[in-house]
């Protein structure tokens, strides 16, 4: 028998989660010791799936199939594609970057680990699932870590407020989309919610035009859509640092990815007759997200806020592929790209927003300036992070917009010219932010701070070199990419 | 060798970033170590363009010394280098400027190490615009040298230097913003990035895209790479960062800005502009001779009513830029005419002239500022006597600036004026009035700093320009009475790209 990678990925973190349930609440290296092991094996196991996927072959590789539920059509169906397999990379990298820097959680690190590792495991097996009915579990048992960890170690001021928030947010998005996923169960008439016999259901045109919306936005709101993204802000802030990174960087593709593999490939057609509001909307997350960020007075919202803007660019890839299919092929490797890309900047930006917390105790841009002179790590990390998030070339931001706005360019042209605003306002947040918090003058209060620990700075040093070597090799990520494109465009066939 | 031999362009490119991450593990506090190890580090590049000087073959036909390798093959775009007579005279100006500035900023002491990897990633970024045969890798260039500039300025700057790097990089990039959206859509129409594909493919598409006629687009495409360009230059009405940026940033980052950065733009029109929209830069060439009028003459007003001698020498880079786009205009109206010929050769002569003269003059303005502390010119005054040798060194760098026959700012601006004469008869005439006002302004912060009444309050506080900086500006010096005086030497090697391509 071949052996169960992905499994193995998938239920490691929950493995892990447990034991350090059973361990007493003092033990708290232990805590700490269990999560780090296993999100290093996750990682290492993640990065060994990315070089042994066989890219000529393509389709979905280290399949497991175990039946479930067989009467109603449910099984244990994983595997991974060019599009899902960097996605999982890039959990096991925000994971293990997580726990790095959350080394100094204090406050009951038994159940906070635990419940990272929950998280983790949720986010691993959406990406993996086969099985339109293992995705919604795997997607719903992210809510109960998500809300008690914004809740109990969360910003005090707000985390009441925004783990509610979000809470509800995803909640109605994931309920509308599991009613379409319900109506495509019953009208396939093939019993079953293996997404890969669902591909070939052929769904009748009037059908699609009226489901796709309920499931592409149903899961776009975790996605970060325009009008349904003010969640996104609140949660991410309210949230503690490594919530927050795994929540912007993981989570909000864990949107966008199901809005593609449930939504885009199971009822295309329905993608094409709605491509038209998914650009509109994109187009305003890029640039009144970006617009946004710009007037922020609190360090972390600007990032929150960013967030948005940034998912607008995946989904305006969507978009262009959904409209234009085969021709816009480069706006689908573009969205793939971001999704890694953008999943990486904004786990670092919320990783060094946390430390810089950490140590000043506000968030307070007017009151923060000079950082640089005390965490010159930090510093370094968020200028690297900001000049990806304005799609400076030489980084990963640049190869993954670039495709996009080329795909955007066959579809919907003037939609490019609106969206490539975003670039230059988000230039003005970023070096607003990095010439106030990190440069000027150092306020006297801060003349002691501590640099950032060793852990700390791993953590950064890997988000950063991930986004450089990406940027400067996009090959190492986009023929992987494309392959699991030109699976999706098969799908959209004839356009 | 035989490795050396064929990859002398990427070595030249690449060899100040392995510098700067050499740099980035020596020892913060061994700030000796760090000055010599970045000079040293950027003369390789400078010894090994000028084996690429020896090497190249003016008579040639096309780019020499091509690299190609893919480099992002999923949206059609390599790793494609090549040099021709107009980039080989930018990329040796480049290789000769960056020692120098180097060698400039060896009175930095804050935080030396990340000055110098700035400085060479600087370096890094201004070769690769010279050097890249593919649009995409033309625009990754293009923007990622304003990341060390900004840096530069908004860290070692001035007093004001947030607003001057802030203004110079919202600047560059909003307008790089049209030239990002117009280089998607061509790859996009054409299918590739590799410009010597595109030369064949754009310039003749006929059919219409996106539901508009193909005139209309490529006219659109046209601004957006020209707006793009004539910030950077900058032509008037697109300059006004130029000032600040220029007289906030330290004295070497000046030197770079002026001699090189400038350039960028200057040879976007010439690679990219005029190639790939002739038909385009004919029909909007009268507008862009006005602008570059403009220029001209705003620029040499501005200069004569500026009392910060930085801002002076700033506002005259404004002035002699100008030249430059005026030649670049009438080759675009009169193209396969002598006269365009003569005009570009000229625009390209005044290019290589200028960042001599302009680095020398952001040198020599640093020199007394380091001593005086101010660069008010009214505090200045009869230093002459207190200061021979630098007042020496001022007099003929102004003198090479200003146009003097037998210093080089000479041959390529009647080079200039004699190729656009003709096609241009009202602009060249009323850009004789910015000729004649570069006089004025040039003479202006002559008189003030060094004659007239000597201000007491110098005496004795005014050490003579030391060794070190002599050897900055010696080579600069060199060069412009070499040029000055026979110019065929570089002439040549211009002049056969030149006509090859117009």
């Amino acid at each position: 028998m071949q052996f169960p990678l992905l499994s193995v990925i998938i239920f490691i973190p929950l493995v892990a989660g447990v034991l350090i349930l059973f361990l007493p609440a003092d033990r708290k290296t232990e805590v700490r010791v269990i999560a780090l092991a296993a999100s290093v094996v996750t990682l290492l196991l993640s990065i060994w799936a990315y070089i042994s996927y066989n890219i000529d072959a393509g389709g979905y590789q280290f399949v497991e199939r175990v039946e479930w539920l067989p009467s109603l059509g449910i099984s244990y169906f994983v595997g991974v594609d060019g599009i899902s397999l960097p996605l999982v990379l890039l959990a096991g990298i925000v994971v293990f970057c997580g726990v790095l820097v959350s080394w100094g959680i204090d406050d009951r690190p038994r159940e906070f680990f635990a419940f990272m590792m929950f998280l983790a495991t949720s986010v691993f097996g959406v990406f993996a699932s086969l099985d339109l009915f293992a995705l919604f579990f795997f997607f719903e048992i992210a809510v109960f870590p998500k809300y008690l960890m914004i809740v109990t170690w969360g910003s005090p001021k707000t985390r009441e407020y925004g783990g509610m928030k979000l809470t509800l947010y995803l909640f109605i998005g994931s309920v509308i989309a599991l009613v379409g996923a319900l109506a495509m169960y019953f009208a396939s008439g093939l019993h079953t919610f293996d997404m890969i016999a669902l591909e070939n259901a052929g769904f009748s045109m009037e059908f699609q035009r009226f489901w796709f919306p309920f499931v592409f936005f149903g899961f776009a709101v975790l996605g970060g859509i325009f009008p349904f993204h003010s969640w996104a802000p609140d949660g991410h802030v309210a949230a503690p640092t490594a919530i927050s990174m795994l929540l912007a960087g993981v989570e909000m593709k864990v949107g966008a990815f199901a809005a593609l593999r449930v939504a885009i490939m199971l009822l295309p057609e329905g993608a094409r007759q709605w491509a038209w509001l998914i650009l509109i909307l994109a187009t305003v997350n890029v640039v009144y997200g970006a617009f946004i960020a710009l007037i922020q007075t609190d360090f972390k919202y600007v990032i929150g806020f960013s967030s948005v803007s940034h998912m607008g660019l995946v989904m305006l890839g969507f978009a262009a592929v959904a409209a234009a299919g085969q021709n816009a092929r480069n706006g689908l490797i573009g969205a793939g790209m971001q999704m890694f890309s953008h999943g990486v900047m904004t786990a670092l930006f919320f990783a060094i927003v946390g430390m810089v917390y950490d140590r000043t105790h506000t968030r307070d841009i007017s009151r923060l300036g000079g950082l640089y002179r005390r965490m010159p790590w930090a510093a370094i990390g968020f200028i690297i992070g900001g000049l990806v998030s304005m799609g400076m070339p030489g980084f990963s931001g640049f190869v993954a917009e670039f495709p996009i706005f080329m795909g955007l360019w066959q579809a919907a042209p003037s939609y490019a010219i609106i969206a490539i605003l975003g670039v230059i306002i988000t230039a003005g947040y970023i070096f607003r932010v990095v010439g106030k918090v990190f440069f000027g003058e150092l306020c006297p209060e801060y003349e002691t701070l501590a640099d950032i620990t060793p852990l700390d700075k791993v953590a950064v040093g890997l988000l950063s070199l991930a986004m450089i070597a990406l940027g400067i090799l996009p090959n190492l990520m986009v023929p992987l990419v494309s392959s699991g494109v030109d699976r999706v465009l098969a799908l959209l066939g004839g356009a | 060798m035989d490795f050396v031999a064929s990859h002398l362009l990427t070595l030249i490119l690449f060899t100040p970033t392995l510098a700067a991450l050499v740099l980035l593990f020596l020892p913060k506090g061994e700030e000796k170590l760090i000055r010599w190890a970045a000079l040293i580090a950027s003369l390789i590049p400078l010894v090994l363009s000028i084996v690429l000087w020896v090497r190249f073959d003016p008579g040639a036909i096309g780019f020499q010394f091509q690299e190609q390798v893919a480099w992002y093959p999923a949206i059609n775009s390599s790793y494609h280098l090549g040099i021709d007579g107009i980039s080989l005279a930018m990329v040796l100006l480049t290789t000769l400027l960056t020692p120098l500035a180097i060698l400039a900023s060896f009175n930095i002491t804050d935080r030396v190490k990340a000055y110098m990897i700035l400085f060479l990633l600087l370096e890094t970024g201004m070769l690769g615009v010279f050097v890249s045969l593919d649009l995409l890798l033309f625009f990754v260039f293009w923007e990622i040298g304003l990341v060390p500039m900004y840096f530069l300025i908004n860290q070692w700057g001035g007093a004001n230097r947030n607003y001057a790097s802030m203004k110079f990089i919202l600047y560059t990039m909003a307008g790089s913003l049209g030239l990002l959206l117009a280089t998607q859509m061509i790859g996009v129409v054409a299918g590739t990035y590799d410009l010597p594909l595109l030369f064949e493919r754009w310039t003749v598409i006929q059919v219409p895209l996106f539901g508009i006629p193909a005139g209309t687009v490529k006219a659109i495409a046209f601004w957006a790479f020209v707006i793009a360009f004539a910030i950077k230059v900058p032509i008037w009405p697109f300059h006004t960062w130029l000032p600040d940026a220029h007289t906030e940033a330290p004295t070497a980052g000046s030197m770079v800005l002026a001699g090189v950065l400038l350039k960028l733009g200057a040879y976007g029109f010439l690679r990219l502009v005029l190639p790939l929209y002739p038909v385009e830069a004919k029909y909007f060439a009268g507008a862009l001779a006005f602008l570059a009028t403009m220029a001209i003459i705003f620029g040499a007003l501005g200069a004569y009513g500026q009392d910060d001698f930085k801002r002076l020498v700033a506002y005259s880079s404004i002035n002699h830029m100008g030249f430059v786009v005026l030649g670049i205009a009438a080759a675009a109206w009169a193209v396969g005419t002598d006269n365009a010929v003569i005009a570009l050769n000229g625009a390209v002569l005044q290019m290589f002239n200028h960042g001599l003269s302009a680095a020398g003059m952001f040198f020599l303005v640093g020199v007394i500022y380091d001593r005086t502390h101010t660069r008010d010119l009214n505090a200045y005054g009869g230093l002459f006597t207190l200061v021979p040798v630098y007042g020496g060194i001022l007099i003929f760098t102004a003198m090479a600036s200003m146009g003097l026959p037998g210093l080089n700012g000479f041959v390529s601006e009647f080079l200039v004026v004699r190729g656009t004469w003709p096609i241009f008869t009202l602009a060249t005439a009323l850009s004789m009035i910015g000729l004649f006002s570069t006089g004025a302004y040039v003479l202006k912060a002559l008189k003030k700093i060094l004659h007239g009444p000597l201000n007491e309050r110098w005496v004795g506080h005014l050490p003579e320009i030391n060794p070190r900086e002599v050897l900055v500006i010696a080579p600069l010096m060199v060069l412009m009475l070499g040029i000055g005086i026979w110019p065929a030497w570089i002439l040549d090697v211009i002049n056969r790209a030149v006509s090859m391509w117009f």
